[in-house]
């Protein structure tokens, strides 16, 4: 039997660690509007000082690849070595390119 | 307030806001440490903070009454911490002011929190005020039921007059105006009626206190009138 979902609307949450860096995906929190959404992330979230910003998005506005269709979209990016920057002499020093 | 809202526990209405009142639990306990360190500090007879949380009765506690009533409904308890977080908001933006550097200092930190605590609040009284007729009879009521405990909240005594006069503490009852203005301005976009009381509850700057404090303490204290300085 189905239970009835009184848990609100899916959100993903994206947190950046410290200013500069990417917003990562953290997880995922319910709420019913944006204000709810972005504080139960925080409260969820950012606790012990992961963040210094966040972002929130209705689960339902992502487009996501489907499972199913894995072999056609990321397989033939497997022997295209050729795609890889390997054939370059990394600078010394540098750490993100 | 903390042990009230540790009883929210695994009782909350969603997972999420299960852990923001615990979170909010969690902030006052940090803020009561650090007044009662600093208060035993004081004081200079060898007592810690654990002594002062834990080995006082019920008429040497001086809380707002509004700090110790049942949670209620998720209303209740939404109303209260708005109607106490908005207090305290206006509280510690004065008392950084203060000339004692440890209240400046702990009030500066604890303003911070506090303002989290009023905006959670305030949004969840505007969404269930202006939510559906169910939620919008809920709080009204919640708040209607609480209001006569407000009025305690302004109360000075002869000591917190003295320490505002001195500039360590603040003019309390000077608090009320901004501390309406905010209120009502809430409970206005909740499309909520500010609830009227004909008599205002006092007694918290006397150390008298509901019928609910006791209890409280009862459940608060065991561990340390059952098993003195246990440790674990």
């Amino acid at each position: 039997m189905a239970t009835q979902d009184s848990q609100l609307d899916l959100w993903e949450v994206f947190i950046q660690s410290r200013n500069g860096s990417h917003h990562m995906h953290a997880g995922s929190v319910h709420a019913s509007d944006r204000s709810m959404a972005l504080q139960n992330a925080r409260d969820i979230y950012t606790r012990r000082g992961e963040g210094s910003s966040i972002w929130v998005v209705p689960a339902n506005s992502i487009v996501a690849s489907n499972p199913d269709e894995a072999d056609m979209f990321f397989d033939p990016a497997d022997d295209k070595v050729y795609r890889h920057p390997t054939f370059y002499t990394m600078p010394e020093g540098a750490k993100q390119i | 307030m903390s042990h009230r809202l540790a009883e929210w526990c695994s009782n909350g209405p969603i997972l999420e806001e299960d852990l923001a009142i615990t979170n909010f639990a969690l902030d006052l306990i940090g803020r009561a440490q650090g007044f009662y360190r600093y208060a035993a500090e004081l004081e200079g007879k060898g007592r810690t903070e654990d002594d002062l949380a834990y080995k006082r009765n019920e008429r040497q506690y001086f809380n707002n009454l509004l700090a110790e009533l049942p949670n209620g409904n998720f209303a209740t308890t939404m109303a209260r911490q708005l109607c106490l977080s908005a207090f305290e908001y206006y509280f510690y933006t004065a008392l950084q002011n203060s000339k004692d550097e440890t209240f400046a200092a702990l009030a500066a930190k604890t303003v911070k929190e506090v303002r989290y605590h009023m905006t959670h609040a305030a949004d969840w009284v505007v969404r269930l005020g202006d939510g559906t007729t169910e939620s919008h009879d809920k709080m009204q009521e919640a708040l209607n039921d609480l209001w006569m405990f407000t009025g305690d909240l302004f109360e000075m005594d002869e000591t917190d007059r003295a320490m505002a006069e001195q500039g360590i503490g603040v003019d309390i009852e000077a608090l009320q105006p901004q501390w309406t203005e905010y209120i009502s301005g809430v409970i206005k976009k909740a499309t909520l009626q500010m609830p009227e009381a004909e008599h205002m509850q006092t007694g918290s700057r006397q150390g008298i206190h509901t019928e609910y404090l006791g209890h409280m303490l009862g459940e608060m204290q065991y561990l340390q009138r059952a098993y003195p300085d246990a440790k674990w």
